[in-house]
């Protein structure tokens, strides 16, 4: 039985065009917003407070400096920090790479701009093997506080090498924090909570979402709001089903929620925020609450972040399950260009829709 | 012309350089005691190595080499996993060690333990490690010769060759940015300057202005592969230019030389804020580890010419001509060497290993809550059935 996604057919069916971002923004604006901020501006403001704060914090990769950033998120802040703080390199992703982990065992705290994630597979080694690992090595002697940002995951019209998700490969790698944040409050909250942290932090933005405003209230523009790195957000309480994502699934899993409303199904949306530490507790709560669990991700399925939840569910409450667990991801195939087979390869809310239907037997 | 990547002159003619059209003299390999042990007369030697920075440089080669015999042997006979001589090789380490100071952060590969021996690592120190067990500073984490230590400023080992260089240039540019009078000092073979990594060092520390000294240790073997198949051109100093950096070729069998190309290149690191580059000339005399056997590759004869050019004798007979040694001071600190390391393999194979919880500290800076249940998940389990965890481990 196929239970990945919906099957070819529903994959078909999928809404086709450039449009589709812009609409999965939840509609669902909390009465004490105050602000609305995009991604771009979150992730900016928390790296402009964090160097402020601290003069350890600097940034350096590929046109982070004249260009300010390939996607503008350093925007400013080499007129305001200078060329030693914010430092444009040469195109060697070991090179940058290996050189904020050294730079961060000497005592700096290094922010490593990977224009897209996919070109961090040039530096994975200096990732995995030395910045995961040296704190164990060293015997805890010597820390690693260095964050590793940029866009992951799927973006449009750049085919296979330009679109793919690394949540899974990262989030399996001790020594290592992973977060991915969804809005702006995650962006803010996040980024500043990794800025801050002791270990390094891979942290996976999405290109598509830069530009997306969401609401902010004014406790998330204090310049010491941070987001607790392990922790899930439960961003819709529900009582038949738990849609768990992260990133711009969050997205589609809450719109998703609202169309279900309509035909009288209570979905719970989980936001996991932290990819590792994951956290366990609230996926576990969740679903003895709602006796069902369904991942949503972009990434591929097999050994993806969808089986490491399904395996939290049925390790943690199988016998509160009321259906087997289900996840819907991304084709197992490298990213097509044409539009019509790129769109074809991604999840879509009408999947996550069809899946919870049949899951409720609906 | 002045092009976006240079200000350059135009000729008329149409001329290769480099390759076969204009193969250039190698760079010569500056030395300052002869194959004979003499001092070369007209030799440049800008740091005067003291009689106290002699002998010492020479009882730890002495140390050095007595360690590499003894546990090579310990770990034939089953006493440990693994083991790495650094023998032909012991004037390079302990000739660039003396002329760093501990402020100096190195980054350095595997078979440079002379190195952290000079800089205060105790033999009852690498025994610890090797063996590791309980008293080893690592907690046992890391295999067997692949020493750290955060005090003496030595980095723990990285196996994956030359990951360590990139680190190397990270950290100098921190010591740039607080403004210390220190550099960072990065070890590697003539085959780990093969990895990518070795070219985004180089061309990183140069562009960002790193005081770097990056010492080359070409030995002649990448385990069977000899340094005539790992590259063209004139070996490893003469990619220095290329990078815009200056760059040094060394007898490395000559103590004096080593100690004052790396004191020389320490100077200009430090006072110019740039990278330099430093290419020691040597061989590995023994094996590449205790997992190889060279004698598959290499001809017999080649090897007992090498190991006839032994350095520390060489450095012995110049300390010897300056009066500064003798045979009976060199008999007994052999004896004493040897007694030491046997000591310390004693001490050390008989220490308790790490305990249980040594699996699960250090992986992040505070343990999250996974690792901490984990762990309570394995401590619950050996205290129900203590016959489960075997007696030689200690829970916590």
């Amino acid at each position: 039985m196929q239970r990945l996604g919906c099957g070819a057919a529903a994959l078909l069916r999928r809404s086709q065009g450039d449009g589709a971002a812009a609409a999965l923004v939840p509609q669902l604006v909390r009465s004490y917003a105050t602000t609305q901020m995009t991604i771009r501006d979150a992730l900016n403001s928390a790296m402009d407070e964090e160097m402020a704060r601290d003069e350890t914090v600097f940034i350096m990769g590929e046109e982070v400096a004249e260009y300010q950033g390939a996607y503008k998120i350093t925007r400013g802040l080499l007129q305001k920090y200078g060329p030693k703080r914010v430092k444009d390199t040469p195109i060697t992703e070991a090179g940058f790479t290996g050189i904020g982990v050294g730079a961060a065992f000497q005592g700096l705290r290094p922010i490593v701009e990977f224009m897209t994630f996919n070109f961090s597979m040039q530096a994975i080694d200096q990732i995995v093997n030395s910045a995961a690992k040296h704190h164990y090595m060293s015997s805890g002697a010597v820390t690693c506080p260095i964050v590793f940002r940029g866009a992951n995951g799927a973006a449009a019209g750049v085919a296979a090498q330009h679109s793919q998700c690394f949540a899974a490969w990262y989030s399996s790698v001790p020594g290592l924090k992973v977060l991915a944040p969804y809005d702006s409050e995650d962006a803010r909250g996040l980024l500043k909570a990794a800025i801050r942290d002791p270990d390094p932090v891979v942290f996976l933005e999405n290109e598509i979402l830069y530009g997306e405003p969401f609401p902010v209230d004014e406790a998330v523009l204090d310049k010491d709001f941070v987001v607790p790195i392990g922790k899930a957000k439960i961003m819709r309480s529900g009582s038949d089903i738990t849609l768990v994502g992260f990133g711009k699934m969050v997205g589609y899993n809450l719109k998703a929620a609202e169309l279900l409303e309509q035909e009288g199904i209570s979905a719970e949306v989980l936001n996991l925020r932290s990819l590792k530490p994951i956290d366990r507790d609230a996926i576990a709560a969740s679903v003895r609450k709602t006796h069902r669990v369904l991942s949503v991700e972009e990434g591929w399925p097999q050994s993806g972040v969808g089986s490491e939840i399904i395996s939290i569910a049925i390790e943690e409450c199988f016998d509160d399950l009321d259906a087997p667990p289900e996840r819907v991801t991304g084709a197992e195939v490298p990213m097509p260009y044409a539009q019509n087979l790129e769109a074809a390869a991604l999840p879509t809310v009408e999947h996550v829709v069809a899946a919870v239907k049949r899951m409720m037997g609906k | 012309m002045d092009f976006p990547g240079g200000s350059v002159p135009f000729t008329p003619t149409l001329t290769f350089v480099g390759g076969t059209f204009s193969p250039r003299a190698p760079l010569p390999c500056y030395r300052t005691i002869d194959a004979a042990g003499h001092a070369v007369g007209e030799a440049d030697v800008p740091h005067v190595l003291g009689q106290d920075t002699a002998v010492r440089m020479y009882q730890t080669m002495v140390k050095l080499q007595t360690v590499d015999t003894i546990f090579y042997e310990a770990q034939r006979q089953g006493r440990f996993s693994f083991y790495m001589t650094s023998s032909g090789e012991e004037a390079t380490a302990i000739g660039s060690a003396a002329a760093l100071t501990n402020d100096d952060v190195v980054f350095s590969q595997y078979r440079e333990q002379g190195v952290i021996l000079y800089r205060g690592f105790s033999v009852q120190d690498m025994a610890h490690q090797c063996f590791g067990n309980m008293h080893e500073q690592g907690r046992g984490r890391q295999m067997p010769i692949h020493y750290g230590s955060k005090a003496l400023n030595f980095h723990t080992i990285s196996s994956t060759l030359a990951t360590q260089l990139p680190h190397a240039v990270g950290a100098a540019y921190a010591l740039r940015l607080d403004k210390k009078q220190a550099c960072s000092v990065a070890y590697f073979g003539e085959g780990a300057a093969s990895e990518g990594d070795f070219h985004a060092a180089m061309n990183f520390a140069a562009t960002l202005g790193a005081p770097v000294v990056f010492i080359c240790r070409n030995n002649g073997w990448a385990i069977s592969t000899p340094a005539t198949d790992q590259y063209r051109g004139d070996g490893i100093a003469g990619r220095g230019p290329g990078y815009g950096m200056a760059a040094l070729r060394v007898d490395g069998g000559d103590a004096r030389a080593v100690f004052n190309a790396t004191a020389e290149a320490r100077r200009i690191a430090i006072e110019e804020h740039v990278p330099v580059l430093v290419e020691a000339m040597s061989y590995r005399s023994g094996h590449h580890s205790t997992s190889d056997d060279s004698s598959r590759y290499r001809a017999a004869e080649e090897m007992r010419q090498w190991r006839a050019r032994d350095p520390v004798t060489r450095f012995q007979r110049w300390l010897i001509d300056q009066g500064w040694w003798d045979d009976a001071q060199d008999t007994a600190a052999r004896q004493e060497a040897r007694r030491e390391v046997i000591q310390a393999l004693e001490t050390a194979q008989k220490a308790p290993k790490p305990p249980l919880s040594a699996m699960f500290s250090d992986v992040y800076a505070e343990m999250p809550w996974h690792l901490a249940r984990q762990q309570a998940e394995v401590f619950a389990h050996v205290t129900a059935h203590p016959d489960a965890c075997p007696a030689d481990i200690p829970v916590k």
